[in-house]
């Protein structure tokens, strides 16, 4: 670089007298917020449709073998779904708040909130893991072992294709198990908040990083808030 | 336009309604309401990410119209992908 380069780039800061955290190619510090959102809405976008091809192929084989997504429905654990919907529910509560305590400028309180979502996150892998090996346990995993003779045992009334079973459970694993990484993920992306955060990096001036990494906190929570209902309470009803 | 801060107490009335919700989802699958299981199931789903998506996203308050036309892009090429694959697989006559 020259030095006619660099002394027009320091007059331009000079000019603008902004913080460290302006770049000096966005006018104001909210402009540069709103694009950084704007960007993570297109990521989220991109994510939707991620997500849409499973939800897609679910739909489709939901609708072509009824009976055994069904019965292999009944098979998963309600009340661990249940529970785990709760504990994302609070944790996007504690991600909510602490976007809110990064903008009122709380430090001590958004660090408490960072580990509090932190601790909900891997409570949740926690009971998922719990769940995974009950199906390991049962010989549902598909292609390790997998048989459905306990679904056929215990639903006589259900037309019951173990193939079809397999299908189900193939489903279970991909959709419960990209969720997972994607919770794996925002695990990370929270350490990192939570450290930069302890550095007091984040001021009522510029925290676009928790409010982004937000946004992908409650994204995920949303796609649980369907996989819930379509995995676990497909058939429900007394038979 | 500067950044909206919501209240706490509206953070934890919304938590406080997903929560209503999660309960209501669970024990409404235990009733037979024969093919509106799925219907209610969906519609609850729904009711909560739009709790989401609105409140703790912050779209309700963002003068970004971008963002909503983000959103709305997203949303309208997610049902095409699952309307118009529906619409072929359960019309197909099988032989």
């Amino acid at each position: 670089m020259s030095d006619s380069d660099s002394m027009a780039g320091g007059s331009l800061v000079a000019e603008h007298e902004h913080g460290p955290e302006l770049r000096h190619h966005f006018a104001t510090v909210e402009q540069q917020r709103e694009a950084s959102t704007l960007g993570m809405w297109l990521f989220l976008a991109t994510e939707i449709m991620f997500f849409g091809g499973l939800f897609c192929t679910y739909l489709i084989y939901r609708y072509w073998y009824y009976d055994e997504f069904a019965a292999g429905s009944r098979s998963i654990n309600i009340w661990m779904g249940a529970i785990n919907t709760g504990v994302l529910i609070c944790s996007s509560l504690t991600v909510a708040l602490s976007v809110r305590a990064a903008q009122t400028g709380k430090r001590k309180t958004l660090i408490v909130l960072l580990i509090l979502t932190l601790l909900f996150g891997v409570a949740f892998l926690g009971i998922k893991g719990v769940e995974w090996y009950q199906k390991f346990e049962e010989h549902h995993v598909p292609g390790l072992n997998f048989s459905a003779a306990d679904l056929i045992r215990d639903y006589p009334q259900l037309h019951i294709d173990p193939h079809h079973v397999q299908l189900y459970f193939s489903l279970y694993f991909a959709m419960t198990g990209l969720h997972a990484l994607h919770m794996v993920i925002g695990i990370g992306v929270f350490l990192f908040l939570l450290y930069e955060s302890w550095k007091g990096r984040y001021t009522p001036a510029y925290h676009t990083p928790i409010e982004i990494g937000g946004l992908y906190w409650h994204f995920v929570d949303i796609v649980w808030i369907y996989l819930f209902p379509l995995l676990y309470l497909i058939d429900r009803k007394p038979l | 336009m500067s950044e909206h801060v919501i209240s706490s107490k509206l953070y934890v009335g919304i938590w406080a309604t997903l929560m209503v919700l999660t309960a209501a989802t669970a024990g409404v699958a235990f009733l037979d309401l024969g093919p509106f299981n799925t219907v209610v199931a969906l519609v609850i789903a729904t009711c909560k990410a739009l709790l989401v998506v609105l409140f703790f996203m912050h779209v309700k308050y963002t003068s970004e119209r971008m963002t909503k036309v983000v959103i709305a892009a997203a949303i309208f090429f997610l049902l095409l992908l699952l309307g118009l694959s529906l619409a072929d697989y359960t019309t197909r006559l099988v032989a």
